[in-house]
């Protein structure tokens, strides 16, 4: 049991805007005509492609292998063609296209065939490899792919076993729904993590703003088996942040740039748990998920959406969006980003769509100076100072900004939210912080460059001397024994030594009975050739 | 446009609302003045503000900044009003315009404008006043009920203009030494502490008529609190030391010390603690630190109150203490989530 929760530093309320999509049931969306796959949708190496244009496909089929360890497959969320397979804008910071397989569903929706894992029978390796198969990623937002996760670990054992039901983000609700709605499965994908990694204890953390949520996660507990804990955690923002979460639950904090399992922790969000029933139980891979659509559109509220699907065709789905808007946000207002056009399709990061206009967001008015007034400081949940910070990034102070601990920074903007200045503080951050990076690894090239730069000079000055040694001999040319004909002499006895030598150690050799001037003269060739190789080795 | 990036939500805030918002936690103060020293702070607190509006504006036109969000922030309006009421009621008009133009022109424009002031500009005014016409900045008016003769508004204004005081009085009848400055000297006379403590500008916590605008200073500065706008770091570290160490020597020798509640309803003591030594620009940032501030200003006022050339620490104090700011924040830097101590 809990007895006690812990408070992380600092935190924001900010309007949660959550009743408008909280209230309807989770909601399916007709299947698109054309789905567009990109494939990286989670974090580390890209998918590798398996399928050729042409190629028909059932739905739930493998189109992208996992390449390597720290990656995850992009399956057909339904049956059809596929049309091409080239660069697409995707929903991204950058606004930048990538790579991405575009389906034409043939309205079969035909399924491949499909078998729940008997996984208590299986070596866990096993299962393991068969979820990073399946394309299970972090459906929080942050898409780190699961089975690296589950992976046992035996120099840090993983006691404690986080599912991460918080949604502190304001405006999303898709875990709210998927935890009112489809509790049980959440709670068996749970058992089937805390088989994978031994863990001893289960806790489920939702903010204390559902209710509802925490309710049917209770009611499902008791109706099964694992001994499961659900906590309700004060509502405040980013408190669903894992490692703010692990800091409330356990009252431990996970050291700066280290992993939770590095202290026994792991954190899943709940639809992560919820994907990893549908797989082991149902054989289904990670081909839909819940998306909260909010904002400025006619029907707000929570789909289930296949991957792929057009955002401007999901705004359709939720009775098209208001003239007035100026965009969509992908994620929540504090964290998320504007999609760089409506047609990006949903992918597995995708948790929510708002359709921003002005007054739903104010435009900022213009930053004034920082007057140090240390709210910042005050909301922090890292507890860094962002006006020293903000200070730094400014002044191209970049060391000393890494000093006062910028890595440490989550960029969960409650700085900005509380700035009475106005001041985008979390945009100054990421810029320092790719700036650093850009500089770390402009001096690892450049230390590269040098060492490079290094040899070659030496190899210039070697030859040099070595031709000038050449020339020397040349000119002094046979006419005197010289220091270049006495080393030669020298090199020629070592090796007629060396020979000596061999011929004491092994067998005899047929060059053994040769006479002495033969026997010089095989002497002098062996000189040359291992000068030649003295030269070649340098 | 809405925020390039995210966040795209913000708190309704601004610094002209912090700003309002000070302005406001001093009015109960200006109140509690005119009520005990009569209107002619008025005329300071209004020549300060036109004084400091103009000199920014100017300074700003100078420096090439948009001279909209800068006068409308508010902040030149605090210094002006802070400056005013470290003044003597009914000083000559030309200590004010000048104190004013030296706070903001200097201390705060020549170093960059709001938000670059190293040091706090009001009591960078108040200093220079205090150093450079040290017998303008004593002569402050008896309480209107110790007065001998009391000034009609008509009266003070050709007083503060014009140094013209009605026929027949001298400026003795209508000021008088302060309360520390009186205590200081009549120490030094060797009178004992009861003795000079009886005289009637003496009041039952600090000084007479000056304790009820220290107490209306305290109600703002728990507006303050409450509106968090300022931290109680400063406030209860500068007032907290002020008192200890008070107590301290009050009860080791009670006829050469005044006790705590002296120090901290005189002078400026109230003042500075919500509404001076709580200025964010010039002040730390940390916790810590503002803690070690607060009872730096503390100790400073304390000593210069005691042993100093001047009745009242308050400004030099915190002058001294905004030196060490930098010094303050770098060694108080709070532990950082997921690092050791």
């Amino acid at each position: 049991m809990i007895e006690k929760l812990f408070k992380f530093h600092g935190g924001v309320h900010p309007p949660e805007h959550k009743a408008e999509s909280a209230a309807t049931p989770i909601r399916p969306v007709p299947m698109p005509a054309r789905l567009v796959l990109p494939l990286r949708q989670h974090i580390g190496n890209v998918a590798k492609v398996k399928v050729a244009v042409g190629d028909h496909v059932l739905k739930g089929q493998q189109l992208a292998a996992p390449e390597g360890m720290i990656s995850a497959a992009v399956h057909a969320p339904t049956s059809g063609t596929v049309v091409a397979i080239d660069e697409q804008l995707i929903p991204h910071v950058s606004g930048l296209p990538d790579l991405c397989i575009t389906l034409q569903a043939d309205g079969e929706d035909r399924w491949i065939e499909r078998e729940p894992l008997d996984y208590e029978d299986m070596e866990k390796t096993a299962v393991i490899e068969a979820l990073r198969q399946a394309g299970v990623v972090g459906l929080g937002g942050a898409t780190f792919p699961t089975h690296v996760k589950l992976r046992a670990d035996p120099r840090h054992p993983v006691k404690t076993l986080i599912l991460n039901g918080a949604e502190c983000e304001p405006f999303i609700t898709c875990d709210d729904r998927l935890m009112r709605e489809r509790a049980d499965e959440i709670i068996r994908g749970l058992q089937i993590m805390a088989y994978l990694l031994d863990a001893e204890c289960c806790l489920v953390g939702i903010e204390d703003n559902k209710p509802e949520a925490a309710q049917a996660m209770r009611t499902a507990c008791a109706r099964s088996a694992v001994p499961v804990e659900v906590v309700l955690v004060p509502t405040l923002y980013p408190g669903g942040g894992a490692k703010q979460l692990i800091k409330v639950l356990t009252g431990w904090e996970v050291p700066s740039g280290k992993l939770p399992s590095e202290i026994g922790v792991q954190c899943f969000n709940v639809a992560t748990a919820y994907a990893v029933h549908r797989f082991i139980d149902h054989g289904e891979p990670v081909i839909s998920r819940i998306v909260t659509v909010t904002g400025k559109v006619a029907r707000p509220g929570n789909f289930e959406v296949p991957l792929g699907m057009a955002i401007e065709t999901l705004v359709q789905a939720a009775g098209g969006a208001a003239p007035d808007i100026d965009g969509f946000i992908m994620g929540g207002p504090m964290m998320g980003f504007k999609l760089p056009s409506p047609r990006v399709p949903v992918v597995k990061a995708t948790n929510c769509i708002i359709a921003a206009s002005p007054d739903l967001f104010p435009p900022q008015p213009l930053p004034m100076p920082c007057i140090r007034c240390a709210r910042c400081a005050d909301v922090c949940p890292a507890n860094l100072q962002p006006q020293e910070l903000y200070w730094f990034a400014k002044s191209q102070n970049f060391e000393k900004a890494r000093d006062y601990h910028l890595f440490d920074c989550i960029e969960c903007g409650c700085c900005s939210y509380v700035c009475p200045s106005h001041i985008p503080l979390v945009q100054y951050y990421r810029y320092a912080k790719s700036e650093i990076i850009a500089l770390d690894r402009a001096k690892q090239a450049a230390n590269l460059a040098r060492e490079r730069n290094q040899l070659r000079l030496a190899r210039i000055e070697r030859e040099k001397q070595e031709r000038q040694a050449r020339h020397a001999q040349k000119a002094m040319g046979a006419k005197t024994d010289t220091a270049a004909d006495e080393a030669k002499k020298a090199i020629i006895a070592a090796a007629i030594e060396r020979a000596k030598a061999q011929k004491a150690a092994v067998t005899p050799q047929n060059t053994d009975h040769l006479p002495p001037e033969a026997q010089a003269e095989i002497a002098r060739i062996e000189a040359r050739r291992s000068q030649a190789m003295e030269q070649q080795k340098e | 446009m809405m925020a390039m990036a995210s966040p795209y939500l913000s708190e309704q805030t601004s610094v002209s609302m912090i700003m309002r918002k000070v302005l406001l936690a001093l009015v109960p103060g200006i109140a509690a003045y005119v009520w005990v020293y009569g209107s002619g702070i008025l005329v300071s607190l209004l020549l300060a503000s036109v004084t400091a509006l103009v000199s920014e504006a100017v300074m700003l036109k100078l420096r090439g900044r948009p001279l909209r969000p800068f006068l409308l922030d508010g902040s030149a309006l605090v210094t002006a009003w802070l400056l005013a009421l470290a003044l003597p009621p009914i000083a000559p008009w030309w200590l004010v315009v000048v104190g004013t133009l030296f706070a903001i022109v200097v201390a705060k424009q020549l170093y960059g404008g709001l938000g670059y002031n190293p040091f706090n500009p009001a009591m960078v005014g108040y200093a220079v006043l205090l150093i450079s016409f040290p017998v303008a900045m004593t002569q402050w008016p008896a309480p209107l009920e110790l007065a001998q003769a009391k000034l009609s508004l008509l009266d003070q204004l050709r007083y503060i203009f014009g140094r013209v005081l009605p026929s027949g009085l001298t400026v003795d009848a209508i000021s008088s030494a302060t309360p520390l400055d009186t205590l200081k000297t009549q120490l030094k006379l060797h009178h004992g502490m009861a003795d000079i403590m009886a005289a009637p500008m003496f009041g039952t916590l600090g000084t007479k008529g000056g304790e009820i605008v220290a107490g209306a200073y305290l109600l703002g500065g728990v507006y303050l609190l409450w509106q968090r706008i300022i931290t109680w770091h400063v406030p209860v570290a500068f007032l907290g030391m002020l008192a200890l160490l008070a107590s301290g020597c009050h009860l080791i020798d009670a006829d050469r010390y005044a006790g705590p509640l002296f120090h901290l309803f005189s002078g400026a003591a109230m003042l500075c603690a919500f509404f001076i030594a709580t200025d964010p620009v010039s002040g730390p940032t940390t916790p810590k630190g503002k803690l070690i501030f607060g009872a730096g200003i503390g100790i400073l006022t304390w000593v210069i109150r005691t042993w100093g050339g001047y009745p009242d620490g308050v400004a030099f104090a915190v002058l001294l203490m905004n030196i060490c700011v930098p010094l303050i924040d770098a060694y108080t830097q709070p532990r950082v989530f997921g690092h050791e101590k």
